[in-house]
């Protein structure tokens, strides 16, 4: 079983980290994973800017694209996806494609990226 | 965690939010602050035993509007204090606050509190160190270091700037659109100002002060991040970044300015500078160009060059062209004028900004350039007497010292002349 580990915390209170204290909590986090990447079972890994830099497409009666992260509302994250785009135009694109039901897709730049080790999981 | 340096974090950033509620619910900005400080000593009573609240502005506001609303029951009627337990007990009444905070009455609360900061009364310095004071909670001696003055000198000038906006008409009501609009330029133009104290120093011998300029940076995505698809606070917020990106660079190691086209790119800041970009990307497809985002979008064509001599003059022209249409002025046609010379050398240059000469004469930048650019074109002469000017005007030691170089160069051409 491949699980995710989704990391939460106040966007303001990490925002006011120090560089020092950033560092020292990326190295926390390096070191754990470096644990499980011995043992061949990383995943991709990635860190997302912040939200200031989210882009919403959402899909209702007609489809959207929003400002800002997807957020304050019921709906739970269903899944992570890592695009190779040009612009965000492009990215988008991609997100207008895959939205078919109603519901969300967040576009977010990647500050941190670690492909991992695994080999392709597909459980259906 | 052990140590409770989580508390402080919270607290810093749970400051403005809960700072600007308790000042909509006292309409008094010395009583908001007082609940607040009393709120966090709570806070660092409770929390290592129970563990952070859910939702640590709404624990704030809550203890802090109690305590506040007792002391003004106290003060008339002398009754006594509730039971301490009574008061904080919040669990039920924090999770309906945290849910009516996400509303829109924060958004503006917080707006208000940073618009208080900016009354157009106050002189700029004044607005900027009251906003560090109130907003992002630094301490008078940390706001005195940042802008190198005395301790009491400070104490002195944030309580006149308090007594000053304690006597004019704060706008409690709910701001209209347009109201909002003006509120929003108004202390943006206070963080572009705070970012500018640090990032140019209008005095001393420290010529980058990094926790001003980081302040602005904090300040700008707070208000991104209720303004999410305001166009110029994401055009201010990448324009923040992007100079901010370049800080590790634009000094040597003895304190010298290092220009732009010298500096060791490597340097810049990669992570700020893709930030940035990723902002500037959602500002642009709005289609709705505005100052801060052209003056960003000018500051990415420098951060795109991997080298100097990489740089798209034209595109810098192009953009100053467009800036100088919606924002005519002076500075701007300087700065455009760098551009004008390296697309089409000194001279043109030199016509370019000769007019602005009677708006700018004491305006260091501008008699700095034109030495640069008469040193060019072989005026020697003309150039050092504007060299001089700019020395003279010169605000801190490192600008100084930077024209001082230019002279020096220029001594030691005249002098191998004479020898030849």
């Amino acid at each position: 079983m491949l699980y995710a580990v989704i990391c939460y915390n106040s966007e303001s209170v990490v925002g006011a980290w120090s560089k020092e204290k950033d560092d020292a909590v990326m190295e926390h986090h390096k070191g754990v994973l470096a644990q499980f990447a011995a043992k061949g079972r990383l995943g991709p890994v990635a860190r997302l800017m912040p939200t200031t830099t989210a882009t919403t497409v959402r899909t209702g009666r007609e489809m959207m694209v929003l400002d800002g992260p997807f957020a304050e509302t019921k709906e739970q994250m269903l899944g992570f996806y890592l695009f190779d785009c040009e612009t965000l135009d492009e990215v988008i694109a991609a997100a207008r494609e895959l939205v078919s039901e109603p519901g969300a897709m967040e576009i977010r730049p990647v500050m941190y990226f670690n492909p991992g080790n695994q080999k392709l999981v597909e459980t259906k | 965690m052990s140590d409770l340096g989580w508390i402080d974090a919270a607290l810093t950033s749970a400051r403005p939010q809960a700072v600007a509620a308790l000042l909509r619910y006292f309409r008094n900005l010395e009583t908001a602050e007082e609940a607040f400080q009393e709120a966090c000593l709570r806070a660092l009573q409770k929390w290592p035993v129970n563990g952070p609240p859910r939702d640590p502005a709404a624990w704030l506001i809550l203890v802090g509007r109690n305590f506040a609303l007792d002391e003004a029951r106290r003060r008339s009627k002398q009754t006594a204090l509730p039971d301490e337990d009574v008061l904080s007990n919040t669990d039920d009444a924090e999770a309906a606050l945290a849910d009516r905070l996400d509303g829109e009455d924060y958004r503006d609360d917080v707006l208000r509190l940073l618009f208080v900061c900016c009354h157009r009364d106050l002189p700029s310095t004044q607005q900027i160190a009251l906003a560090l004071r109130i907003v992002s909670g630094l301490s008078v001696q940390e706001i005195a270091r940042a802008f190198l003055v005395g301790e009491a000198a400070m104490e002195q000038r944030i309580t006149r700037a308090k007594r000053r906006i304690s006597q004019a008409d704060v706008p409690f009501d709910t701001p209209g659109a347009v109201e909002r609009a003006e509120r929003l330029s108004t202390v943006a133009a206070m963080i572009y100002l705070l970012f500018n104290e640090g990032y140019s120093a209008s005095g001393g011998e420290l010529h980058i002060r990094e926790p001003l300029c980081e302040e602005a940076i904090r300040l700008s995505r707070l208000l991104l991040r209720l303004f999410r698809g305001d166009p110029e606070m994401l055009g201010l917020n990448a324009l923040l970044l992007l100079q901010h990106a370049r800080a590790p660079a634009r000094m040597d190691a003895e304190g010298q300015i290092v220009l732009m086209e010298d500096q060791d790119r490597r340097l810049w800041r990669r992570d700020l500078i893709a930030e940035a970009f990723a902002v500037l990307d959602k500002a642009v497809r709005l289609q709705i160009p505005g100052p801060y985002q052209i003056q960003a979008a000018i500051a990415a064509v420098h951060a795109r060059a991997p080298r100097a001599e990489d740089t798209n003059w034209h595109e810098i022209d192009r953009l100053y062209a467009l800036l100088e249409t919606i924002q005519p002025s002076p500075v701007i046609t300087l700065n455009r004028a760098v551009a004008v010379m390296k697309c089409e050398g000194p001279e043109a240059a030199l016509k370019m900004i000769e007019p602005l000469e009677p708006s700018l004469s004491s305006y260091f930048h501008f008699h700095g350039l034109r030495g640069g650019l008469l040193m060019q074109l072989g005026r020697n002469d003309d150039a050092r007497i504007a060299f001089d000017k700019a020395i003279a005007l010169a605000n801190t030691a490192a600008e100084a010292a930077h024209i001082r170089q230019h002279l020096d160069k220029l001594m030691s051409e005249g002098k191998k002349r004479k020898a030849n």
